[in-house]
């Protein structure tokens, strides 16, 4: 017993370190018009301004990388960590910081609410084709052609299990949201808003009748469909999950059996009996970019910072130290550590992103094209989580 | 008055401008009350008259009672405040229950030694940081943790993370600030009280009911101001031993980032609560003999 308490503890400590705060993802896009601030974008690279300020997800900013970035511009470095993506919005609407690495839940937000300006991709010569596909021209980062985003990398969320209760992988969802699920009382949700789009993304496969498209397209009644659905999922929650740790610690002392989960929360918990798939219904994810502030008065060392850590080498480490796909997938063939990296986690495999919906903040103008309908708001969507676990 | 030989011409003056002599000595609290406390405070309050533009979720100043009128509307929202109501009278009740019999076997029956070693043991956790022991709290409810694995051999298997854990831990936490004033209470009761108590045929229990607890009851008001408010605000015992459970911490958390007037209105609520708790304490006098 006491070797397993011990376990834990250092599993959390060693968890809290690395992952202390983790993310949220971007979009599809699709040729819809949004209404955003007209923000000049920059023109041409001036002098380095000798300092960056960074908002971003623990881990993507180490002295591993840092150093030489520093080296080459004198830009020096100074990274916030934030914990969630409603964070990251607030410290960068202080305009105290020049550059985030946004989620797509929190890239929306910040583009239309003029918080970050339009990019010049002509001046980061390391975006370029060996980006992967799937990861340029999303809604959350592209917004009326207009690219804001650079991309960092991607995972997706999965359906963790432990086999050694389910036997086999389950094949839908529905584990986690029917009421006569065999793991009721078992099963574990990510407790943010953002998650009514997993309702969705389920109500889409099973009840077509609603007519959901985008899952971060709900109108009125197909977010009453999804809330409904969260509710019924309520009462066969054990726990609702929004620290990455106890999450692992949940699912290792075996309070929970199934429940949304990243890869790389599976292999920290360091469990043969824990693992993940996709199942048939698809799920979310996030995919994470680099915005740069409206406001900001390190614009070239912005810039630097985005062609820098789109270089291979740079992206993978980042990648490869947070646990998510790549966005520069040429960093795959580098070796063949990491090749198992990328194969771990599907950043060449855009047949298996194509089935992941990347979070998004939801807008009143319906992302999925509509334009009979006002879809519902990221503030909607708040107010309506709220309600669900009463 | 009387300086002696030197002049002490700073002392000379206070003495003879007793405003400015005020001033001075309340200088210093009142800038820490008024501009760090009160101001702050009232800055988070005001947001919940604000509101949050629908399209980029920025927080615009304003007036509306929307707010207010959710949380007194909204189902989901009542029933958290009436849970977390629950919640924080169980946990005062519970550390009543456990203080008051500790408190007379450590004042009246231990021996000098014991006594010391039971202070001891119940300051030593304050010591501990709060986080620690919260997490400590789920690693000993976790379905493979510490209370199923002792428990199993008599067939007995815990609740998993829900409300009555909640409780226990909330307990856990807040057990010193109860128990200590009750302790010292009942030690300032006379022994001779108890002997005219069983000279007049009381037994134990009612010796308790009509002396000790009449006499301890500022103790044991001013021990459940602590538990009762400092219960009423907690989220993280929800969030680590709670398992699905919501209290008005929980949404304040989930609010701060995402709704701050909503937020802002829900802090509302416990202070409420607490008023009506004090005034309530209040009446029966028991605040004038803390």
């Amino acid at each position: 017993m006491k070797g397993k308490k011990l376990a834990i503890l250092s599993l959390l400590s060693v968890s809290v370190l690395i992952i202390g705060g983790c993310s949220s993802g971007g979009d599809e896009s699709g040729g819809v018009s949004i209404e955003v601030p007209d923000i000049p974008m920059h023109e041409a690279m001036g002098e380095f301004e000798g300092e960056l300020n960074i908002v971003n997800w623990s881990g993507f900013v180490e002295p591993a990388w840092t150093d030489e970035f520093t080296a080459q511009t004198g830009c020096k470095v100074n990274p916030r960590v934030a914990g969630t993506s409603d964070e990251m919005v607030t410290l960068m609407r202080t305009g105290q910081y020049d550059i985030v690495s946004a989620s797509g839940d929190a890239a929306l937000r910040l583009i239309v609410g003029g918080d970050v300006q339009p990019l010049n991709i002509d001046l980061i010569p390391n975006f370029g084709g060996e980006i992967a596909a799937g990861m340029k021209g999303n809604v959350y980062d592209t917004v009326n052609g207009k690219p804001y985003g650079v991309p960092i990398g991607r995972g997706a969320n999965l359906l963790q299990y432990n086999s050694d209760v389910t036997g086999g992988a389950p094949e839908s969802w529905d584990v986690v949201w029917e009421s006569d699920s065999p793991y009721a009382g078992k099963v574990t949700a990510y407790d943010a808003p953002i998650y009514i789009a997993d309702a969705a993304v389920y109500l889409m496969y099973h009840k077509p009748e609603l007519g959901i498209k985008n899952p971060y397209a709900l109108d009125q009644d197909q977010l009453a469909a999804a809330i409904d659905l969260l509710k019924q999922q309520n009462a066969i929650i054990g726990e609702y999950w929004s620290d990455p740790v106890a999450q692992i610690t949940s699912f290792v002392g075996g309070n929970t059996v199934v429940g949304t989960s990243w890869e790389v929360l599976r292999k920290f918990a360091a469990k043969e009996n824990l693992k993940t798939t996709l199942p048939v219904e698809g799920s979310t994810g996030w995919y994470d970019s680099w915005l740069v502030s409206s406001t900001t008065k390190n614009i070239n060392c912005a810039y630097a910072w985005m062609d820098y850590t789109s270089r291979a080498d740079v992206n993978g480490a980042i990648a490869m130290n947070f646990g998510m796909a790549p966005a520069n997938i040429a960093f795959c063939a580098s070796s063949a550590k990491a090749q198992a990296h990328c194969d771990e986690f599907a950043a060449e495999d855009e047949e298996f992103f194509k089935r992941i919906w990347p979070w998004t903040t939801p807008i009143e103008t319906c992302l999925d094209g509509r334009t009979d309908v006002k879809c519902t708001s990221f503030q909607e969507w708040t107010n309506a989580w709220l309600t669900v676990k009463g | 008055m009387a300086t002696g030989t030197k002049s002490r011409p700073i002392s000379s003056f206070l003495l003879r401008n007793p405003r400015i002599r005020l001033i001075g000595l309340l200088a210093l609290p009142m800038t820490w009350i008024i501009g760090v406390y009160i101001v702050s405070l009232f800055l988070l309050l005001i947001t919940a008259f604000w509101y949050v533009d629908p399209f980029s979720s920025l927080v615009r100043p304003g007036f509306t009672l929307d707010n207010f009128i959710d949380v007194f509307t909204v189902p989901a929202y009542l029933s958290t405040s009436i849970r977390t109501l629950f919640i924080a009278l169980a946990v005062t009740f519970l550390c009543i229950l456990f203080a008051v019999p500790l408190g007379l076997y450590m004042a009246k029956i231990a021996r000098p030694w014991v006594r010391n070693l039971l202070a001891v043991a119940i300051t030593l956790p304050l010591w501990a940081g709060y986080l620690v022991k919260i997490i400590a709290m789920r690693l000993v409810f976790t379905e493979e943790g510490f209370f199923n694995w002792a428990m199993a051999p008599f067939g007995i298997k815990g609740p998993g993370f829900s409300v009555p854990i909640v409780v226990l831990t909330l307990t856990y936490l807040w057990f010193p600030y109860m128990a200590l004033p009750v302790f010292t209470a009942i030690r300032q009761i006379p022994h001779n009280l108890f002997d005219a108590s069983s000279d007049l045929g009381a037994r134990g229990f009612m010796t308790i009911y009509r002396v000790v607890i009449p006499l301890i009851i500022p103790a044991i008001i001013a021990g459940s101001v602590f538990t009762f408010s400092l219960s009423l605000g907690d989220y993280l015992a929800a969030r680590f031993t709670g398992g699905a459970t919501q209290m008005i911490g929980s949404l304040i958390a989930a609010n701060i980032n995402l709704n701050p007037p909503v937020a802002a209105a829900f802090s509302m609520i416990p202070i409420a609560f607490v008023v009506i708790y004090l005034m309530v304490a209040r009446r029966t006098g028991s605040l004038e003999r803390m």
